[in-house]
């Protein structure tokens, strides 16, 4: 018998279509997984092509975190769905003081997407996760049929090990304790916005989608102990960021709209759109509660990170029964910041 | 940002609003309505009223034209809307506006029906242009800063020979709700509102002109300032005002004389005038019936009059019995007043009209200033006299 | 629905559409109920549409009386002070 080996055809990368075989979990879909993925992510734990990844764990506490990626448009400026995948899952990580060992990541995909989109994620996802220094080390990939799906959607998972001693959580933050914000906020959502049509405007400003674990490395280091807890303020903003912590603490805050950075862009967009800065998304961005006396010590320490370079003081907890986020405004008066009510559609008036 | 970030100042505004407290003269109360969404949010979102000395009060009234449209209108629209060949468009401050039954545009949207946000109408004839297969309606609502862009936009519809696109028109005037608002008496024991004095709106008189406001402040011999829309706007305005009360004056002044002049814009008043015309009468949410305060398409237009087009006709829907939005948009009452505020009636799950949209008094106290409600901190001058 | 913003004019286009900007941010607007808009206008504008035109002349005066205003009431603030 002929024992000639099937030659395959390389993916058309160029203006090939990924389709239901390439889900099915045969050899399209093998295929699929060594070109796109395997060869883009390319680490040990993959190129064995087993179910699963298996790595030695070091002594002490893991934390694990998982989020799903669905955001519309897929490219955006500075950055798309997969590097924003990976940021993001680093980032749950990292919140909790821990240091970012290996991920995993699933993807729908939409029947008919260009493969050569695809290749572009995977790639954004490799060199994301290259310079965070961890590896997509184990995935699953499924295709649905046109219509049910927006694209690709992905879920990632992570896992990282807290420095021993370290336990921050919500319920720590108490009265007496500052607040402190790594950079401006409102950068990712105006990013975002500026992609869609119907807005209809222009700006040059980048998403600040990156990965937050060596800055926090550096606040653990400068002030580990005094550290209550720290939260990267995605979806509903810094607002809703400070509203769920002061919930689950049952402490109220006293902000300085002042001193919350915002770039001239974002306050110009958010003007035009009738958009409140404080409730729009970011995405390498992070607050940490810490010990009053401690504070200068870490916002020096954030400043000497690029990702902290505009790092502040922004106000602190108080005893609060209602837990309302209070904010001094710049012009004097007082109002509260309160719970996003809704998605933040943009306002006419 | 230019022109913006120079009437936002805080020390001068504080030092203002010293002047305000040295001039308001002690053992007198003052209370001025204003009559702009914008500035009801405006005055929330800066703190205004923590500036202002305890004997200077604002009240808010009816300046809101998502908050005074009444759920019958908005039945309408959504009835509209689930019909399969029409595509509605809609400013997104009505999404979440409740109608009957706790029905609202968005849930009619969750069910199906083709609702499109647009930030412009510009945006709605678009779609019109490139869906020629949709009948696209578009629903207009606003006071008169709103009506010249629908009044364009039907313009150019008629130009472009466009026969799939037509407006539900439900745009209202200024003056005569400040009329409804001030004509004794409003309410069936007789009371009636305090107010010394109106803080005129920003944007509405770019276009009126300063003019439509002399009749009233002659006629109830109440000062009318127009005000600018950024803080210190609004915090200067309040001095002219106390001082108007303080001469005994009733005129019409100009604060925001960088936009507003005495006669508007003449060529968004002539297109109004062309497209639009006078409703005998109108319902407005929590007002009722008021006489010659809305617009509605004239019959050379009647092509692109949705109402004609889709034979609409509006079934009056009452509001909650225990909602007291009709009181609070005549400033007779402030939200925390409301036994619905904050117990059933909340951004997420608004009751009636003032929650509705970021600027009505009660969204926007909720949102900012409910805070104060606790500390109790300056007791509210009586808002309401009795008869 | 009164949110409307002051914005610089970089560009008149045909067909009564101005290019506007803010910090670096762009945007097509309607200039049909306007008369001659010149690049350097500061336009009111709102729902896509130009409304008015900034009067830079009243608008100084404009701050002007803010700052006596505000003058006057710092000197009252002094004064009160013991």
């Amino acid at each position: 018998m002929n024992q000639q080996r099937l030659r395959t055809r390389r993916l058309d990368t160029r203006t090939g279509l990924v389709d239901l075989s390439h889900g099915a979990g045969g050899r399209a879909s093998a295929q699929l997984i060594r070109e796109i993925f395997v060869s883009a992510f390319d680490n040990q734990a993959l190129s064995r092509a087993d179910d699963q990844a298996a790595f030695d764990v070091p002594a002490g506490r893991m934390v694990m975190s998982t989020d799903g990626y669905v955001v519309s448009p897929l490219f955006f400026p500075g950055g798309d769905i997969g590097s924003l995948a990976v940021h993001g899952t680093i980032n749950d990580v990292a919140m909790a003081g821990a240091h970012p060992l290996h991920l995993a990541a699933g993807f729908i995909i939409e029947e008919g997407f260009a493969i050569a989109d695809l290749q572009r994620i995977a790639n954004s996802m490799a060199s994301a996760a290259r310079e965070a220094g961890i590896g997509i080390v184990t995935g699953d990939t499924k295709v649905v049929e046109r219509g049910h799906g927006d694209g690709v959607y992905i879920t990632t998972t992570g896992i990282g090990m807290v420095p021993q001693g370290l336990d921050l959580s919500a319920n720590r933050a108490s009265p007496g304790d500052h607040v402190v914000l790594s950079g401006s906020v409102g950068d990712h959502g105006v990013a975002i916005m500026s992609r869609r049509a119907n807005l209809g405007f222009e700006t040059e400003l980048l998403s600040d989608s990156a990965a937050l674990h060596g800055l926090v490395a550096d606040m653990v280091h400068a002030a580990g102990p005094a550290l209550r807890v720290m939260r990267d303020p995605t979806r509903g903003g810094l607002a809703s960021a400070l509203n769920e912590i002061a919930q689950t603490a049952g402490v109220g805050f006293l902000i300085e709209e002042q001193t919350i950075p915002v770039r001239p862009e974002v306050a110009a967009v958010c003007e035009l759109l009738g958009l409140d800065p404080l409730y729009v998304a970011n995405e390498g961005k992070l607050i940490a509660i810490v010990a009053r006396e401690w504070s200068a010590m870490l916002v020096s320490a954030m400043r000497a990170h690029p990702l902290g370079r505009d790092a502040a003081v922004i106000g602190e907890v108080i005893a609060d029964e209602q837990c309302f986020v209070q904010m001094a405004t710049s012009f004097g008066g007082g109002r509260i910041v309160d719970w996003l009510s809704g998605e933040q559609l943009p306002r006419i008036c | 940002m230019k022109h913006m970030d120079e009437y936002r100042r805080g020390p001068l505004a504080q030092n203002i609003a010293t002047q305000i407290a040295q001039e308001a003269a002690s053992g007198r109360q003052y209370q001025f309505m204003e009559f702009c969404g914008g500035h009801t949010h405006a005055i929330a979102r800066y703190g205004i009223e923590d500036l202002l000395p305890a004997n200077v009060q604002l009240v808010h009234g009816p300046g809101c034209p998502v908050c005074v449209l009444p759920a019958g209108r908005i039945d309408d629209a959504i009835k509209l809307a689930m019909r399969a060949e029409i595509t509605l468009c809609t400013y997104a401050d009505l999404m979440r506006v409740p109608a009957s039954g706790g029905a609202t545009l968005l849930r009619a949207s969750a069910a199906g029906a083709d609702i499109r946000m647009v930030y412009s109408t510009a945006d709605a004839l678009q779609i019109a242009e490139s869906e020629p297969d949709r009948e696209i309606v578009f629903l207009a609502i606003g006071f008169e800063t709103t009506t010249p862009p629908t009044a364009l936009a039907i313009r150019a519809a008629y130009r472009k020979g466009l026969g799939n696109f037509s407006v539900f028109c439900n745009h209202v005037l200024t003056p005569p709700a400040m009329r409804a608002i001030l004509s004794p008496p409003q309410l069936p024991d007789g009371a009636h509102i305090r107010v010394d004095g109106f803080i005129g709106p920003a944007h509405v008189s770019t276009i009126t002109g300063t003019r439509p406001y002399l009749g009233l402040a002659a006629e109830f011999r109440k000062p009318v300032v127009v005000a600018g829309f950024e803080p210190l706007d609004v915090v200067h305005a309040i001095l002219m005002l106390v001082r108007q009360v303080n001469e005994g004056r009733h005129d019409v002044a100009n604060q925001y004389t960088r936009f507003v002049t005495a006669t508007g814009n003449r060529i968004a008043q002539r297109e109004m005038a062309e497209v639009f015309e006078l409703r005998p009468s109108f319902e407005w949410r929590g007002l009722g019936e008021v006489p010659q305060s809305a617009l509605r398409i004239r019959r050379g237009y009647a092509a692109f009059d949705a109402e004609r087009r889709f034979a609409i006709t509006t079934i009056p829907a009452p509001d909650n019995p225990a909602c007291e939005c009709a009181t609070i948009l005549r400033g007779l009452k402030k939200p925390v007043e409301c036994k619905l505020f904050g117990t059933v009636c909340a951004p997420e799950t608004p009751m009636g009209s003032c929650m509705v949209s970021p600027e009505g008094a009660c969204a926007a106290h909720w949102t900012f200033g409910r805070f104060r409600d606790r500390a109790a901190m300056r007791k509210p001058a009586p808002a309401r006299l009795s008869a | 629905m009164c949110l409307a913003i002051p914005i610089l004019v970089e560009h008149v286009l045909p067909n009564a559409i101005a290019r506007v900007t803010l910090n670096g941010v762009s945007k097509h607007v309607s200039i049909a109920l306007l008369e001659d808009v010149e690049i350097g206008d500061y336009l009111l504008i709102h729902v896509g549409y130009a409304l008015a035109r900034l009067d830079p002349e009243e608008a100084a005066l404009t701050l002007a009386m803010m700052e006596e205003a505000g003058a006057a009431g710092a000197l009252h603030a002094a004064e009160a002070r013991p």
